[in-house]
C-alpha cells in the first residue's frame, strides 16, 4: 500500500536567481546561474547528478522542447534528462519527479530545475497561443489570464453577499503586503513598497483587478538536487535536514468548466490537492500548524480565494484574515514571505521551485532578521495554472524536523 | 398557395448620428449637410453581412420548427466570402438540417427580391417549402461621401412556405438593366456612386414606374387596390414626385427609414416590407418594388394567419434596441477604415484548421452540445463522456442546441489586456436555464450595465478576422436579453 513521499526524500541544494526583466540574460544563462548557485549549495559535484527534470512551459518564445536545453547548457553527461510541463505547476513536477526519483529508488541524486525565458514576448502579461488546444481559436472566448481569474471577484462576491468594494479592500491589503515583503528581498523583481491607496487607485486591468492586483511577469530560473535523507545527512552533518513532507497535484476534471455545480469562487483541485498533502504530512490542523505559505497569487484575487481553499481561513472567512494581517509577515501564517508571484517575479516554469526555495531558505534560516519567519517548521507550496475553470493545482510541503 | 409565412428583422445596436459623422468630416465635403439629419444603424465590431442575416432568421424562425426549413437563400452585396458558400455557414449557424438548398444571390442590390422571387416560385412549383430568405447588407462609403451618411446596415427575412401563409404572393413584374448608379469592382472596399441627378432623374423616376406599371397593366391593377406601398428611395423629392405620379397617400407610403436606419442595399426593401407587414391587417394588398439594376415589383394580399404570429423583434423590436455609437473615429476602426493599434497581442497568428473546423462545425457554427441520455446533463461543448461526476457514462449522448437558449450570467469581466477594437473585451461564464455552463465572449452591451444573475442570449457573430489570409471566422456571443415587449 503506497504511503506518499513523506520523509523519503531530503532536499541537499537549492539555488534561485534574481527574478526580473533579464534583457541582458538568455535562457541558457538563467539556468547556468540557478544551477551553480544550487550546486554549491549542495556540496557535490556535477558528475554526481545521477538524472534531471527541466521544468519549461512556454513554447512560444523561451528555450524550447524536451530535454535538451538544459543538457547543453549545464554540459550534463548523456545522462537522463525529462522534460516536465503542467502549466504553472511546471517546476514542482520537475521537482516532483526529481523526488520520486530518488524514493523510487532508482537514483541517488537528481537535479530538478526550472526556466522561464519570457521577456522576448514584446508586450507585457504571458504569450497567447494554444494553450488550451488550436479548438479555442474557435470558440474560446477572447480571453486573457487577469480576466479570467478576475471573474473570481464576481463570482466570490455573488456567492458569498460581499460587496466588491469590500473584496476589493482586501484584494489591495494582499498586494500591498507582498510588495512589503518583496521590498526586503534583493532577489524580487519588483522591490518598492505600495500603499493599499495608491493600489486601489491603479488602472485596471481586468475588472475588477488593477495593475498592482497582476504579477510580475519575469525571467527566471530555480534549482534544486535532491537525494535520500541518509545521503543528505551524511553530507551535510551540521546542518539541519529539510524533508519533503508532501507532494499532491490535482487537475480538473472539466467538470468546473462546464458542468454547473461549480461557484466559480473557489478552486476545487486546490482544495483537493491541500487535503490530500496535509495528509500525506501529518497535518491535521493547517491553521495552527502550518508555519508559512507561498501561494500562487497570479492575481491578488487568486491568493484571497487560495486562503480558504488551502483551508486556513474558513469558507466564506478570507476577507476578515486578510484584514487583520493574519497572513502579513508578522502574522500568524505569513504568506508570501518573499513577495511572492507579485513582487518576486513569475516565470512560470520556475516558479514552483522558486516557491520551495523561500521556504528551504526560511526552514534554515539563511534570511536576515527582517524578514524571518520564526520558529518555522512547515512551509506550505502552491502552484495553481491554467484558468479557475480548467487547471492544476499542485501543494509542496517542506519541513524542518 | 405560396407566400410568406413569417417574417423577422435585425437592425444592429449601433446608432451613428449624422451630425457626428458631418462634424468629423464635413470640412471636406460641406454639401453633405444635405444628407445630415437622423442616424444610421451601424453594424458592432463584430457584426457582418452573414451575422445581421443570422440574427434575422433566428427571428424570422421563431416558434417554427426549424427541421421544416428546405433552403436558405441569401442575398447581400457584402458578402465575407467570394468563394465558400455564405449561405451555408447561416444554414450551420441557424441549426438547420444539412439536406436543404442553399444559395447567395448578389451582384446588385435588387437580389433581395430576386431571392424572394426564386424562393416563391420555387415553393409555387413545390420544389421546395418553407425557404429562408435572408438578406443583409453592410456597405461602405469613404469618409466624407455622400454614401458615407446614407448608407445604414441592417438585415431582413421571410419565411416562404405553402402552409400558414400569412401574406399570400399574388404576382410579379420585373426589369433588368445596366444601369450604374452604384457600383463596386472585384477589389472595392467602398461603393462608387454616378451623378446623383441622374440616378434620380433616370433611375428612380424612370425604372421604377416602368416596373410598377408594367406590374399594375399584367395585372389588371390600379394603385388605389393597395394598402402599402413599399419602394425604396432615399432622394425626398424623387420620393414625393413618385407619391403623387402614382397616387400614393402618406397612409400607402411604407417609410423608407432613411431617418433610423439609412439605405441599407440589398435587404432595404425587405426590411421596409417587414415593417409594413408588422403593421398590416388581413385583408391588406401590399406592393413591394426593389431597385438597383433594373426593379423587381411584388405584390401580396395578407391573410387571418397574420393575426396568429408569434411575437417577434422584427424591425420596430429592433429598432427600439438601441445606444449611440458616440464616436466616429470608433466607427472607423470597427470597419477597418482607419488603422488602429490594438497592440503586439493583436497579431498573434491565429491560424484557421479547416478541417478542424469541419469536424467541430456542429459545436463552433450551430452551438450544438450534448445531453447525456443517463442522467439528463446538458453540456457544451459535445462530450464522449458524461461530465456530471455521479454518472461518467460514455457514449449515451442526444445533441443539444444552445443557440435558442436563455442563460444567466454566473461571472464577468471587462479585460484591458485583451486585444480587442473595443476594449475592454467583456466575457464571462453563462449558466443556462435548463443546464450546461461555458465561458462565453459578451457583446453588445457595457461593462457598468452587468452583473452576476442578469439573463443572456445567444447571438452569432464574426469571432475573428484574419487578414493574412482573408478569413472571417465566426462563434456565438452572450447578449443581455432584453425585456420582452
Amino acid at each position: 500500500m503506497a504511503d506518499g513521499i513523506r520523509d523519503k526524500v531530503a532536499i541537499l541544494g537549492m539555488g534561485c536567481t534574481k527574478f526580473g526583466e533579464r534583457w541582458d540574460c538568455s535562457g541558457e544563462d538563467l539556468m547556468v546561474e540557478s544551477f551553480l548557485e544550487c550546486l554549491a549549495d549542495a556540496g557535490i559535484e556535477k558528475k554526481e547528478i545521477q538524472a534531471a527534470y527541466l521544468g519549461v512551459h512556454i513554447d512560444e518564445v523561451n528555450v524550447g522542447k524536451a530535454g535538451t536545453p538544459l543538457g547543453s547548457a549545464l554540459k550534463l553527461p548523456f545522462i537522463p534528462i525529462t522534460r516536465t510541463e503542467n502549466f504553472c505547476a511546471t517546476a514542482t513536477e520537475a521537482f516532483r519527479a526529481a523526488c520520486y526519483a530518488v524514493a523510487a529508488g532508482a537514483y541517488d541524486i537528481v537535479l530538478a530545475l526550472g526556466v522561464e525565458k519570457l521577456k522576448d514576448t514584446g508586450y507585457g502579461g504571458l504569450p497567447g497561443g494554444a494553450a488550451f488546444g488550436t479548438e479555442m481559436f474557435m470558440r474560446g472566448s477572447n480571453a486573457t489570464a487577469p480576466g479570467l481569474f478576475a471573474q473570481l471577484a464576481t463570482a466570490y462576491s455573488a456567492k458569498y453577499d460581499i460587496p466588491m468594494s469590500k473584496i476589493k479592500d482586501a484584494i489591495a491589503h494582499i498586494s500591498a503586503k507582498s510588495h512589503y515583503n518583496g521590498s526586503l528581498n534583493p532577489k524580487a523583481h519588483l522591490r518598492k513598497a505600495v500603499p493599499e491607496e495608491a493600489i486601489k487607485a491603479a488602472p485596471m486591468i481586468a475588472y475588477p483587478l488593477g495593475l498592482f492586483d497582476c504579477c510580475g511577469v519575469s525571467d527566471g530560473s530555480a534549482a534544486a538536487i535532491v537525494t535520500t535523507p541518509e545521503i543528505a545527512k551524511s553530507l551535510k552533518r551540521n546542518q539541519d535536514l529539510i524533508k519533503v513532507k508532501a507532494l499532491q497535484i490535482s487537475v480538473s476534471s472539466g467538470e468546473e468548466e462546464i458542468y454547473t455545480k461549480w461557484d466559480g469562487a473557489h478552486f476545487a483541485t486546490t482544495r483537493v490537492a491541500a487535503t490530500k498533502a496535509y495528509k500525506e504530512a501529518g497535518i491535521t490542523n493547517p491553521r495552527e500548524e502550518v508555519s508559512m505559505m507561498e501561494v500562487h497569487d497570479c492575481f491578488s484575487i487568486t491568493e484571497f480565494v487560495t486562503m480558504e481553499d488551502v483551508h486556513i481561513s474558513p469558507k466564506g472567512g478570507a476577507y476578515e484574515d486578510v484584514m487583520s494581517g493574519f497572513y502579513d509577515l508578522n502574522g500568524q501564517v505569513p504568506c508570501q514571505v518573499d513577495g511572492g508571484l507579485k513582487c518576486f517575479g513569475h516565470p512560470i516554469g520556475a516558479s514552483g521551485l522558486r516557491m520551495i526555495y523561500a521556504m528551504y531558505e526560511q526552514l534554515l534560516e539563511r534570511v536576515p532578521d527582517e524578514r524571518k519567519v520564526k520558529n518555522a517548521r512547515f512551509g506550505l507550496t502552491h502552484n495553481l495554472g491554467g484558468t479557475p475553470a480548467k487547471n492544476v493545482a499542485a501543494i509542496s510541503i517542506i519541513g524542518r524536523d | 398557395m405560396a407566400g410568406i409565412v413569417a417574417y423577422g428583422g435585425y437592425v444592429p445596436r449601433y446608432r451613428l448620428n449624422r451630425g457626428l459623422v458631418y462634424g468629423a468630416m464635413g470640412w471636406m465635403n460641406p454639401a453633405n449637410i444635405t444628407n445630415a439629419r437622423g442616424e444610421k444603424a451601424v453594424a458592432n465590431f463584430d457584426e457582418d453581412s452573414i451575422t445581421m442575416a443570422v440574427a434575422a432568421g433566428i427571428d424570422a424562425l421563431k416558434g417554427m420548427d426549424r427541421n421544416t426549413v428546405g433552403g436558405v437563400y441569401f442575398a447581400s452585396t457584402s458578402m465575407p466570402y467570394k468563394e465558400r458558400l455564405n449561405a451555408g455557414i447561416i444554414t450551420a449557424a441557424l441549426g438547420l438540417n444539412d439536406q436543404i438548398r442553399a444559395a447567395d444571390f448578389s451582384g446588385g442590390i435588387k437580389a433581395g427580391t430576386t431571392a424572394l422571387l426564386a424562393a416563391l416560385e420555387g415553393v409555387a412549383a413545390k420544389g421546395v417549402d418553407n425557404v429562408l430568405v435572408t438578406a443583409s447588407d453592410a456597405r461602405l462609403g469613404k469618409p466624407a461621401s455622400p454614401q458615407e451618411m446614407i448608407f445604414g446596415d441592417a438585415a431582413a427575412s421571410l419565411l416562404v412556405g405553402s402552409e400558414n401563409v400569412i401574406a399570400e404572393f399574388k404576382g410579379s413584374f420585373s426589369t433588368t438593366y445596366d444601369f450604374v448608379d452604384h457600383y463596386r469592382g472585384e477589389n472595392a472596399k467602398y461603393d462608387r456612386q454616378w451623378e446623383d441627378r441622374w440616378i434620380r432623374d433616370v433611375g428612380f423616376a424612370q425604372l421604377v414606374p416602368e416596373a410598377v406599371n408594367g406590374l399594375l397593366e399584367k395585372y389588371g391593377l390600379a394603385m388605389t387596390d393597395f394598402n402599402k406601398v413599399v419602394y425604396p428611395c432615399h432622394y425626398g423629392a424623387a420620393r414625393k414626385g413618385l407619391n403623387k405620379k402614382f397616387g400614393i397617400t402618406p397612409e400607402m407610403e411604407q417609410s423608407n427609414l432613411q431617418v433610423e436606419i439609412g439605405e441599407t442595399g440589398t435587404p432595404h426593401s425587405l426590411v421596409m416590407f417587414v415593417k409594413a407587414l408588422e403593421d398590416a391587417k388581413p385583408g391588406d394588398k401590399i406592393l413591394l418594388v426593389s431597385f438597383g439594376s433594373g426593379c423587381d415589383a411584388l405584390y401580396f394580399e395578407v391573410t387571418e394567419n397574420i393575426t396568429k404570429l408569434a411575437p417577434r423583434a422584427a424591425i420596430s423590436g429592433s429598432l427600439a434596441n438601441r445606444a449611440d455609437l458616440d464616436n466616429y473615429t470608433k466607427y472607423l476602426i470597427w470597419r477597418d477604415i482607419m488603422p488602429g493599434d490594438a497592440g503586439l497581442r493583436s497579431e498573434e497568428d491565429l491560424w484557421t484548421r479547416w478541417s478542424q473546423l469541419w469536424r467541430k462545425r456542429r459545436e463552433v457554427l450551430g452551438l450544438w452540445g450534448t445531453k447525456c441520455q443517463a442522467c439528463g446533463t446538458i453540456q457544451y461543448p459535445k462530450q464522449r463522456i458524461c461530465v456530471n461526476p455521479d454518472c461518467g457514462v460514455p457514449d449515451k449522448m442526444d445533441e443539444y442546441c444552445f443557440s435558442d437558449k436563455v442563460g444567466k450570467i454566473a461571472s464577468y469581466t471587462g479585460d484591458n489586456l485583451a486585444a480587442s477594437v473595443n476594449p475592454p473585451a467583456i466575457y464571462g461564464q453563462v449558466i443556462f436555464e435548463e443546464g450546461g455552463k461555458y465561458m462565453f465572449d459578451f457583446t453588445d452591451c457595457d461593462l457598468d450595465s452587468l452583473a452576476t444573475g442578469m439573463p443572456v442570449v445567444m447571438s452569432f457573430r464574426r469571432k475573428y478576422t484574419d487578414k493574412h489570409r482573408d478569413i472571417a471566422g465566426y462563434f456565438w456571443k452572450a447578449v443581455p436579453k432584453k425585456e420582452e415587449a
